[in-house]
């Protein structure tokens, strides 16, 4: 089966048809996943900005990235769900010929594993052995494609 | 703009309470703004329009972001290692700087179609909420946080400070929900689509021909 034919099976299943019946509760995702959108923004820049020798530069790095995670995967719990709804209700007609979407998915990709893979391990050594240069790339990294994927996602809602 | 006319025949009917005056003032005042060459040349836009837009979409990431750090830590569900103080002083600047971005572009957004938001009731509910929200954290800063030095150390606050963060992340919530509906006011009713109920007519301020 091509994507293509897998999109258009998500579209036009009998829930996302239901769903797509009504003009409310597309905005209601919609906002869901915008307040998604402000709670990752927290998590990520109480780290980056604490990288950056800005923000909650008093306090040790590894504490303030685990207490930055929790809330970091609470946003994910909301975002992933919400977007994977909104994408499910257009995503044979608008979603698989936008550019933008395609951008955001492979920014998403890149930020989640440079979140887990990378910075995770960084910051959260008990000796932080990186140097304010190191620090500051880091979050210029983080900031970056978490940037791309909130800017991407804005273009895909621009008419 | 068709409302522009008809509001234009409606300034000559006599005004006759208070209430009526200042809403016919308000919408005097959006007429006055719509007609400015600012305006309509940012309502005509190509690009700028939804330059605007999606930095007033994309600020939530910065103000309601750390705005709910904050919240959170009052609500004793995060950093409870750390001095509420020291919260506030190391993420508020922040929270502010988010603000002042988005009242800049929201006024923007505003001024681009003032005719369109006045007849809006998500729009006319957001600004409602956002004065709750004032009068929260000003409830806060009166009350409980005189007496921050108290519990400054506590990893769970007391229970006013721990409602008024509460309230606030709910406020915050409802906002983005009023923000992002605003353009979908058209799917349920339309002002200039008469008639409509009065109650909606009421609520969302529509520039009828009757007022």
């Amino acid at each position: 089966m091509s994507l293509f034919k897998f999109f258009q099976l998500l579209q036009y299943s009998s829930l996302l048809s239901a769903m797509r019946s009504s003009p409310w509760v597309f905005p209601v995702i919609a906002s869901i996943h915008l307040m998604g959108l402000a709670l990752i923004g927290g998590a990520v820049l109480l780290v980056d900005l604490r990288l950056l020798g800005l923000g909650m530069r008093n306090q040790p790095l590894p504490q303030i990235a685990r207490y930055a995670e929790r809330w970091f995967v609470v946003s994910l719990a909301i975002l992933l769900p919400t977007g994977i709804l909104q994408f499910m209700c257009f995503a044979a007609t608008k979603y698989y010929y936008l550019t933008a979407f395609w951008v955001k998915m492979a920014a998403l990709f890149l930020a989640l594993v440079f979140t887990f893979a990378v910075r995770r391990k960084l910051v959260m050594a008990a000796e932080t052995r990186m140097s304010p240069l190191q620090s500051k790339l880091v979050a210029t990294v983080s900031l970056a494609l978490w940037g791309a994927v909130a800017i991407a996602g804005r273009v895909i809602g621009l008419p | 703009m068709s409302c522009e006319l008809e509001s234009a025949h409606n300034s000559q009917h006599t005004v006759h309470n208070s209430e009526l005056r200042t809403s016919m003032s308000l919408l005097r005042l959006c007429e006055w703004l719509a007609a400015t060459p600012g305006s309509i040349a940012l309502h005509e836009s190509r690009y700028l329009y939804l330059v605007v837009l999606s930095v007033h979409v994309l600020t939530l990431c910065l103000f309601v972001g750390t705005a709910a750090i904050v919240d959170l830590r009052l609500m004793g569900l995060t950093m409870q290692g750390v001095r509420v103080s020291e919260v506030m002083e190391r993420l508020l600047p922040w929270t502010a700087a988010g603000f002042l971005l988005m009242i800049v572009s929201g006024g923007l957004l505003f001024y681009a179609a003032p005719l369109l938001r006045y007849q809006n009731i998500f729009f006319r509910a957001k600004m409602a909420v956002l004065v709750l929200a004032a009068v929260n954290v000003w409830v806060f800063h009166s009350t409980v946080d005189r007496r921050r030095t108290e519990w400054d150390s506590d990893p769970i606050p007391p229970r006013g400070a721990r409602l008024g963060a509460g309230v606030a992340l709910v406020l915050w919530a409802v906002l983005i929900v009023l923000g992002r509906m605003i353009p979908y006011q058209v799917y349920w009713f339309d002002c200039n689509k008469q008639p409509q109920p009065a109650i909606l007519n009421l609520l969302a301020g529509c520039i009828t021909g009757s007022r």
